[in-house]
C-alpha cells in the first residue's frame, strides 16, 4: 500500500508531543509496519453509536481488511462484531490494541494489554497518555500516541490525500499496489 | 548524509513535488488530468460509506477530485496548512470560508485595505445572508479591538492590501484573534506563501486567488483555502454542534483538526456548487511548480520599477512598502523580507482637474504593459482604477475608497527590466507633454 519511499518525510503537523517523543511513538516507519502486519485489533471504547469517531475509525478499518473486536463494557454487537468487556476477555490473539478513552483511564488499559500479551498499543489523537504511553514502551510493546489510526492509514494508503490533506509525505517513486 | 526519517523537504521541492507521488499503474510524471464528474464505486457498501464520509473516497468532482486535491496539498504544504479546499475563484474560496464558519447574525471585521470586490462581497452579498462586516483602518491595533462585539466571529484581512500596498501587521492581530477565539483569516493571493506565510504569524485560515501569482500565467480562474489544523472549535456551534445535513455528524469532534475543512468540502463546496474544474487545477498546477522563480523575478523587477517611478519627475508618489519610505516598509521588512510582491500603485503628477484624463492618456500610451483588470500573470499588468473599475465613483467618493483619480496600479512582470523601464517613460513623456 501507499507511497514509495514516502515514510522517510518528518510528519509534524496535528500533534502535541516534542520532536523526541514523536521520534518515539509516531515514527512513519514503526507505524507503517503496524498497520502493515495487524490484522486483528482490538478497539477499546468503539460506541455503538454509528456517528461517533470511534465508530467512523472502526467502519474505515474493517473496509481495509481489518477485523475489529469492540472492548467495552456493555454486552451486544457492534459493526457485526461480539464486543468484550475488557483486554483479559478476548476470544484470541490480536496483534494491536486502539484506545478511544479518556487519558486517566490509560495506565489501567496499558496494564490490561501489558497482562494480555498484547505486542502494540495505539492511544488515540488528543488522549494523554504518555505515562501510559511509557510504562508499555517499558514492557517491550510497540507504541503509538496521538494520532488517529484511521488518518495515519489514509495517509499512508494515498487515501487522506484525495480530502486535500497535507500529508507530508514526499516521494518520486511510483506508489504501491496494495498488497 | 542525515538520517533520511527526519528529512523536512524544502519550499522549492515541496513546490515540485508536495501532493503527487506517480501512481501505481501507469506511474505518470506529470499530474494526471481527471477530467470526469464522477467516480465509480467499489460495491453499495462503500458507496453509502463515502456519502457518510466514513472512507476518504471520490464521489463526484463538484465535492473532490483527485486532479484538484494535488493542487490542495501542494499548496497546504507550502503555506504550513493542514489542508486546503480549492474553489471556482478566489471569491469563492472567501464566501466558501465565511459560509462554513459564519451563521445568521454573526459579524467581520475586516481590514478596509481591501480588493473591491472582496468589499462589496463582504458588504452587499453577505447583507443578504445577514453577516455584517464593520471595516477599520488595519494599521490602528485598537480600531481591530474597538470593532470586536460578541458576535464577531473572525478577523480579516490581506497580507499586502489591495491597492495600497498597505502591510498587514500579522503577529499582533493573531494575539488578538486568540484571545477572543476567533480565527484570523488572511487573504495571501498578493505575498504567495513563498514571500509570507501568514499561518507561521498565529494566522488560522489563509484564503488565495489562485488566479494569480499561484498560477502566474493568466489563464484559470481559480481560488483555494487552507487551514492550519490548530484552532479549537470546540466551542464554534457552525463546526463543533451536530449538523442536520449529516445525520448530526459533530464535524470538530470527529475529524479534529480537519473539522472545518471537512465541513467547508462536504458542505460548504457541495452546497454552492463553486468547485475548481481539474483543467483549471491542471493549470495552476503547472504554475505553481515555477512559483519561487517567478516570484523572485516579479520581485526584483517590482522593486526596480518601484525605485525608477520614484526618482521620475512626472510620477507623484510611489506605494510600494519595500521601498524605505512607506510607512509600512518595517512591516514589510518583518513579514516579507522587505518584497511585498509586486502588485502597487502610483500617482501620475498633475492637478486636481486633469488627473483622470492624464491616467487614460498615460494607460493609452503604454506599449508593454497590458491594460486589463487581473494581477500576477506573468507579463506586467496596469490599470487605471478611476476610469475603469471606480469609473462611477465622483472625485470624492474616490477619495474616500482610497483610490486617488491620479492612481495607477500596477503588476510588475517577468519581461526584461529596462523595457519595462523604457515604456513607463515614454508614456510618461506622453503623459506629461
Amino acid at each position: 500500500m501507499g507511497p514509495g519511499s514516502g515514510v522517510t518525510c518528518d510528519i509534524t503537523l496535528n500533534t502535541t508531543l516534542t520532536p523526541e517523543e514523536r521520534r518515539r511513538f509516531q515514527d512513519p516507519g514503526t507505524i507503517t509496519r503496524l498497520l502493515h502486519q495487524s490484522r486483528t485489533i482490538a478497539m477499546v471504547g468503539l460506541s455503538s453509536d454509528s456517528q461517533k469517531a470511534s465508530s467512523f475509525v472502526a467502519t474505515y478499518l474493517q473496509k481495509a481488511g481489518y477485523r475489529i473486536i469492540p472492548v467495552t463494557p456493555r454486552a451486544g454487537v457492534i459493526l457485526g462484531e461480539t464486543t468484550v468487556p475488557d483486554l483479559a476477555s478476548l476470544p484470541g490473539p490480536v496483534d494491536l490494541v486502539v484506545v478511544f478513552r479518556p487519558g486517566h483511564e490509560c495506565l489501567r488499559l496499558a496494564d490490561e494489554a501489558i497482562a494480555a500479551g498484547i505486542p502494540a498499543i495505539w492511544f488515540q489523537l488528543r488522549i494523554q497518555a504518555r505515562e501510559a504511553a511509557e510504562r508499555a514502551a517499558r514492557a517491550g510493546l510497540t507504541v503509538v500516541l496521538d494520532r488517529c489510526i484511521k488518518m495515519e492509514h489514509g495517509r499512508f494508503a494515498g487515501t487522506l490525500h484525495w480530502g486535500g490533506m497535507n500529508t507530508e509525505i514526499i516521494s518520486a517513486r511510483k506508489a504501491r499496489l496494495p498488497a | 548524509m542525515t538520517e533520511p526519517r527526519s528529512r523536512r523537504f524544502g519550499f522549492d521541492t515541496r513546490m515540485l513535488h508536495a501532493g503527487h507521488i506517480p501512481d501505481a499503474v501507469v506511474g505518470a510524471r506529470a499530474v494526471p488530468i481527471y477530467q470526469t464528474t464522477s467516480f465509480v464505486f467499489d460495491d453499495a457498501d462503500t458507496a453509502a460509506q463515502l456519502f457518510e464520509l466514513k472512507q476518504y473516497g471520490n464521489i463526484y468532482t463538484r465535492i473532490g477530485n483527485p486532479t484538484t486535491a494535488v493542487l490542495e496539498e501542494r499548496l497546504a504544504s507550502l503555506e504550513g496548512a493542514t489542508g486546503a479546499v480549492a474553489t471556482a475563484s478566489g471569491m469563492a474560496a472567501q464566501l466558501v470560508t465565511f459560509m462554513t464558519l459564519l451563521a445568521p447574525g454573526d459579524e467581520i471585521v475586516s481590514s478596509s485595505h481591501l480588493y473591491g470586490g472582496s468589499m462589496t462581497q463582504l458588504t452587499h452579498t453577505f447583507k443578504k445572508l445577514s453577516l455584517t462586516t464593520r471595516f477599520v483602518d488595519p494599521t490602528r491595533l485598537e480600531a481591530w479591538e474597538a470593532a470586536i462585539t460578541p458576535r464577531t466571529r473572525a478577523l480579516y484581512g490581506e497580507t499586502v492590501g489591495n491597492p495600497r500596498g498597505s502591510i498587514l501587521d500579522l503577529e499582533p492581530l493573531a494575539r488578538l484573534a486568540d484571545s477572543h477565539r476567533i480565527p484570523l483569516i488572511v487573504d495571501n493571493t498578493f505575498a504567495t506563501p513563498y514571500l509570507c506565510r501568514p499561518i507561521e504569524w498565529g494566522a488560522t485560515i489563509v484564503v488565495h486567488s489562485a488566479t494569480k501569482f499561484i498560477g502566474g500565467h493568466g489563464n484559470s480562474i481559480g481560488g483555494i483555502l487552507a487551514e492550519s489544523g490548530k484552532f479549537d472549535y470546540s466551542h464554534f456551534s457552525t463546526i463543533a454542534d451536530p449538523s442536520p445535513s449529516y445525520h448530526d455528524l459533530r464535524f470538530y469532534e470527529n475529524f479534529g483538526h480537519y473539522g472545518f475543512l471537512m465541513k467547508a468540502r462536504a458542505e460548504t463546496v457541495r452546497d454552492t456548487g463553486a468547485c475548481l474544474s481539474p483543467m483549471n487545477a491542471f493549470l495552476l498546477l503547472q504554475g505553481l511548480e515555477t512559483l519561487s522563480l517567478r516570484m523572485e523575478r516579479h520581485v526584483a523587477n517590482a522593486g526596480a520599477v518601484a525605485g525608477f517611478l520614484r526618482d521620475h519627475p512626472a510620477v507623484a508618489w510611489v506605494a510600494y512598502a519595500g521601498l524605505p519610505d512607506h510607512p509600512d516598509h518595517a512591516l514589510a521588512t518583518k513579514y516579507l523580507g522587505g518584497r511585498p510582491g509586486a502588485v502597487f500603485s502610483f500617482g501620475l503628477r498633475a492637478s486636481a482637474g486633469e488627473a483622470r484624463d492624464k491616467g487614460r492618456r498615460f494607460i493609452e500610451a503604454l506599449q508593454l504593459f497590458s491594460h486589463l483588470a487581473n494581477v500576477g500573470d506573468a507579463r506586467s499588468l496596469v490599470i487605471h482604477p478611476a476610469t475603469t473599475t471606480h469609473q462611477q465613483l465622483s472625485d470624492a467618493e474616490l477619495a474616500a475608497a482610497g483610490v486617488a483619480p491620479e492612481m495607477i496600479r500596477l503588476s510588475i512582470g517577468l519581461e526584461t527590466l529596462e523595457d519595462l523601464l523604457w515604456d513607463l517613460d515614454q508614456a510618461l513623456l506622453a503623459t506629461s507633454r
